[in-house]
């Protein structure tokens, strides 16, 4: 029997600039890649969603404060909450964490200046849907492009995130002032994962680094294992 | 009835852009030991009685205006 094609969707808010580069990736890298308006009450039938990079609502007020209220962010929200795989990048980290969906808050960069470049990463959890494909201690390169990047939380909730183990991937180096070098978290179940860094613009060696797509590809093969898992 | 909601960065969070503020005004002479930068929100409102606009501006902190992780807020309402 062939391998299904899992479905995998991408919202797009006003604002959005990495949606389409992440539904590339993800056709890439062998999945049906579904754009998603914001405006959208429910949504499609989907094996996992991405909410992708950029500026939603020109990061008026706040980074992702005004993308929590669009209808498609509570649909997410539902979905997340019946065990759906969700994945945030770079401002869709920061719109799950104003969701409330992930833990923290992403503040601007300690150095007030925009980051623009291929970091590396090293990656805590091996055991997720999406990241299945690294290594625990594997160091990865994936880049970055962020103003508001910081990610922040009182210390008793950074203790609390380390005891559950929901630091995913940490930073190699210092890249914006985030507290304890945290890249990317999930929650407390692991079906919900937030990263800074951009794993749809390192799918491929002509990109620099083909490190996001272990990321990608990770989430990708979890969302076709759950569409095996109805057949 | 106007209302004015001042967002503040939380007393302990690192607050880069008040650094900048910070140094910029040494460098033009002032003698300055700290600086916060925050941001104000002027709302207009249909509310007519003072307690109600408070409790609806409150509301409005709580569900958009401020998160509460990194800033603190204050309220003040206007006749």
């Amino acid at each position: 029997m062939a391998s299904p094609q899992p479905r995998v969707g991408v919202i797009t808010y006003p604002g959005s600039q990495d949606d389409r580069d992440a539904l590339w990736a993800l056709a890439a890298l062998d999945a049906e890649a579904i754009p998603v308006w914001h405006e959208e009450h429910e949504l499609p039938d989907l094996d996992a969603v991405v909410l992708p990079g950029g500026f939603s609502y020109g990061d008026y007020l706040r980074c992702g404060a005004i993308a929590r209220f669009s209808p498609a962010t509570a649909a997410v929200c539902e979905y997340a909450d019946a065990g759906g795989l969700v994945l945030g990048i770079c401002n869709g980290f920061q719109i799950l964490c104003e969701a409330g969906l992930l833990p923290g808050v992403l503040l601007r960069n300690a150095s007030l200046r925009f980051v623009c470049r291929d970091v590396p990463l090293v990656v805590e959890r091996a055991d997720l849907p999406f990241t299945s494909r690294c290594a625990v201690g594997q160091r990865i390169v994936i880049p970055v492009k962020h103003g508001d990047g910081r990610w922040f939380a009182p210390p008793e909730l950074v203790h609390e995130l380390e005891v559950n183990r929901q630091v995913v991937l940490r930073y190699g180096e210092p890249c914006n002032g985030s507290v304890a070098d945290i890249a990317g978290i999930c929650n407390e179940q692991g079906n919900v994962m937030g990263l800074m860094p951009h794993p749809e613009h390192a799918v491929d060696p002509l990109l620099g680094s083909a490190d996001g797509a272990l990321i990608l590809a990770s989430l990708v093969e979890a969302a076709r294992e759950r569409v095996l898992a109805l057949l | 009835m106007r209302a004015t909601v001042l967002v503040r960065p939380k007393q302990g969070i690192l607050d880069p852009q008040g650094d900048a503020v910070e140094t910029a005004l040494a460098h033009l002479g002032f003698s300055v030991t700290d600086a916060r930068v925050g941001k104000v929100v002027d709302l207009e409102l249909d509310a007519t009685d003072p307690a109600e606009a408070r409790v609806q501006v409150e509301k409005m902190c709580v569900e958009l205006l401020a998160n509460p992780l990194m800033e603190s807020y204050e309220v003040e309402i206007h006749g």
